[in-house]
């Protein structure tokens, strides 16, 4: 039975200073002002870990350029607009330890010398929004932002809440947002590291992945490597919801099997899952052997996306699945780009004949000459992944996997 | 030379300068390439995606309007990958706008053997919009190429009276906050109708007379001449219908040094006078 690290506190969340420190807290932060900057982002690459956001780049790598870069002006920008459908663990994780999630917050700006460090936090999210805000003025006060800015400056922390689209969690649109313009992502290269937050250096990490930091720090970069597998190291938590008994937020290591976290959810006799969220793909009962990793998800053409799972039973339709997820999809690309725009309009209407069930025939073809020139052709991931569940069902179709 | 570069270009090699978009190197090597939005004196909005290459060792495709060539690059133009995306995204446009005053996009849609017929579904119905004397907005025929947006902000008349509204399918070219254009910040420059490529925007008279069916591009004469309203001198092109010497345009040359295409509203728009005397 795994331990839980991130979610320790899940049972007596430590919402105060106080009780964070009294339970151990803060002692990564500590360590890495004595350690020192080019050390603690050393340990972090040594530890393996990669965005827990959905994209998976290594974390450290992306410290090492921005603390390497420049230019002396740069950011830190915490991307709490946790907006996946199916996905609600970066809730649940600010939730029970607002306080972890700051530690790796400051250890990050530390690590990158940043000008200031921005927290966004998805609109919806006001009690989370609130409760960061409190606990970093706790911080502020009793002078645990001292000297972790530029030249020995003390650390800015500055709050900002999103406007209800889900285009802004790409971290691009996300830059825009804090600027001030309309959340439209721009094209990378440049990448963040180089040019982000006002075209300056910055480093952007999701919520679970900084509250992965503080216990790395203390613990060493072997301690992440002795959890999950070779090639996935360290945790991972699950957003689980659906046709299942116990939905929740699930901490895992990397490499458990995929139905070892349907039975700690209690899931019984599904059709399907879907596995990394809108953007994700549907997994079927024949793959749930699989272990939940970077590498083993990628094998199966899956992947684990944000972690979130949503389980479905046999009197499901997956074709209106589908069609939901069509238009979320639609109701959200910010409308940049002719492929995204006008294809995943095209695609909803034409989910929405399916699912109801009076299509022409030629929708299923369509789809999938659709998929691909709007994998190929947008500009961003919104509109790059708008098509994976619907061609992943496709395929399943194909082998006769669906029950409705 | 330091700046210049190669890189491949659908297996043969071709020259780039420093600075160069991967597009400046594929018209210099005559290889065709279908573009919307992007215009010699605006930023490239990479919004269209017609003009999109493969380009190895990148995941998507790239916008070769914006993508600056970078030494080695290895770039293909003729690949199926390529072709299909390029003829998507001329498919989408043709199942939701009128294209009946886009002639550019119309013929490279056929080029690209782009089916109209593919994709259906909800047109974009933004609305006509005939709010002033000087210019008309079809938002019908609107393909959001951000041109005008771009003309009317930062890079060119920075009045930012134009910009984009809402999101997704929804998502449409509005002047002030949604209102009408004299309601606006606009000062009827009439640069975004210079430069927008669909028709969407057009002068009274040009919507005018194509409205009455009198529309002859055949039968107009362009004239050079130098605006006589400032200083500044800027070049214009009058374009004069030869029957009735009735001028039914004024434009300014893309490539002008002065100019590079723009005027002001008098100099587009101010020429009742010439005609004055002519009855
Ligand atoms: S892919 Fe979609 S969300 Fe991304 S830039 Fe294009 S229109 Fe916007
Ligand atoms: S009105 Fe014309 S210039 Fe403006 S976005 Fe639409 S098509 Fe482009
Ligand atoms: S011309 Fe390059 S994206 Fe439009």
């Amino acid at each position: 039975m795994h331990e839980s690290v991130l979610l320790r506190r899940q049972t007596t969340p430590a919402l105060d200073l106080g009780s964070y420190l009294a339970s151990g807290g803060l002692a990564g932060l500590k360590k890495a002002r004595e350690i020192g900057a080019a050390e603690t982002v050393r340990i972090v690459t040594e530890s393996g870990l990669v965005g827990r956001g959905g994209a998976g780049f290594p974390t450290g790598r992306k410290w090492d350029s921005v603390r390497t870069a420049s230019d002396p002006e740069r950011y830190f920008v915490l991307n709490a607009d946790e907006s996946e459908p199916g996905t609600f663990k970066d809730r649940v994780m600010i939730d029970v330890d607002p306080f972890l999630v700051l530690e790796g917050v400051l250890i990050g700006s530390f690590a990158i010398s940043a000008t200031r460090a921005y927290i966004y936090v998805r609109g919806e999210y006001r009690r989370e929004a609130d409760l960061l805000q409190r606990c970093a003025k706790e911080l502020e006060a009793a002078g645990y932002l001292e000297g972790l800015g530029p030249e020995g400056r003390a650390l800015e922390i500055e709050i900002r809440h999103g406007g209800g689209a889900y285009i802004c969690g790409e971290e691009t649109a996300l830059f825009r947002s804090i600027e001030g313009y309309r959340g439209e992502p721009m094209s990378k290269p440049p990448f963040p590291t180089v040019a982000g937050l006002f075209r300056k250096p910055t480093a952007i990490n999701n919520v679970e992945t900084v509250a992965n930091v503080p216990d790395i720090v203390t613990r060493g970069a072997s301690w992440l490597r002795s959890l999950g597998t070779e090639r996935s190291p360290g945790i991972k938590l699950y957003s689980v919801s659906g046709n299942v008994e116990r939905p929740g937020v699930y901490e895992l290591p990397f490499g458990t099997p995929l139905r070892e976290l349907l039975e700690l959810a209690g899931a019984h006799d599904l059709q399907a899952i879907l596995l990394g969220g809108a953007a994700g793909t549907f997994v079927f009962p024949q793959d749930f052997d699989m272990p939940l990793s970077y590498e083993a998800a990628q094998e199966r053409h899956a992947t684990l996306g944000s972690g979130a799972l949503i389980a479905f039973d046999h009197e499901t339709n997956l074709w209106r699945v589908a069609e939901r997820l069509g238009s979320f999809f639609a109701h959200e690309s910010c409308g940049q780009c002719v492929p995204c725009r006008v294809g995943t309009r095209r695609q909803h209407e034409m989910l929405e004949a399916l699912a109801d069930g009076h299509g022409r025939g030629s929708e299923r073809d369509l789809l999938a000459r659709l998929g691909q020139v709007m994998t190929d052709a947008s500009i961003c991931g919104l509109g790059q992944t708008a098509s994976t569940a619907v061609r992943s069902l496709l395929d399943a179709e194909a082998k006769g996997l669906l029950a409705v | 030379m330091a700046d210049t570069f190669q890189i491949l270009i659908d297996g043969h090699e071709a020259i780039a300068h420093e600075g160069e978009t991967i597009l400046d190197v594929l018209r210099r090597q005559q290889v065709e390439t279908p573009t919307l939005c992007t215009h010699e004196h605006l930023t490239p909005a990479k919004a269209c995606r017609a003009c999109v290459v493969e380009l190895m060792g990148s995941r998507a495709l790239v916008a070769s309007c914006e993508r600056k060539a970078e030494p080695g690059m290895d770039v293909r133009t003729d690949s199926e990958r390529v072709q299909n995306a390029r003829r998507g995204v001329f498919e989408l446009l043709l199942s939701q706008n009128d294209v009946s005053t886009a002639p550019a996009l119309a013929a490279q849609a056929e080029s690209l053997g782009a089916d109209p017929g593919r994709y259906r579904g909800q047109r974009y119905e933004k609305g006509f919009f005939d709010d002033n004397q000087l210019y008309v907005r079809d938002y019908d025929k609107c393909i959001l190429c951000y041109r005008c947006v771009e003309a009317c902000g930062p890079d060119v008349q920075n009045t930012f009276a134009l910009t984009v509204a809402g999101r997704g399918f929804d998502a449409g070219i509005a002047a002030g906050f949604g209102g009408a254009l004299p309601d606006s910040a606009c000062v009827f420059c009439g640069n975004c109708v210079a430069v927008c490529p669909t028709g969407a925007l057009m002068d009274r008279r040009e919507h005018n007379l194509r409205a009455e069916g009198r529309w002859q591009e055949d039968r107009y004469d362009v004239v050079q001449t130098t605006c006589s309203y400032c200083g500044v001198g800027c070049q214009l092109e009058l374009h004069v219908d030869r029957e009735s010497n009735e001028i039914v345009k004024v434009t300014s040359p893309m490539d002008h040094s002065i100019t590079h295409g723009f005027l002001c509203v008098k100099g587009r728009y101010g020429y009742s006078f010439v005609e004055a005397g002519t009855d």
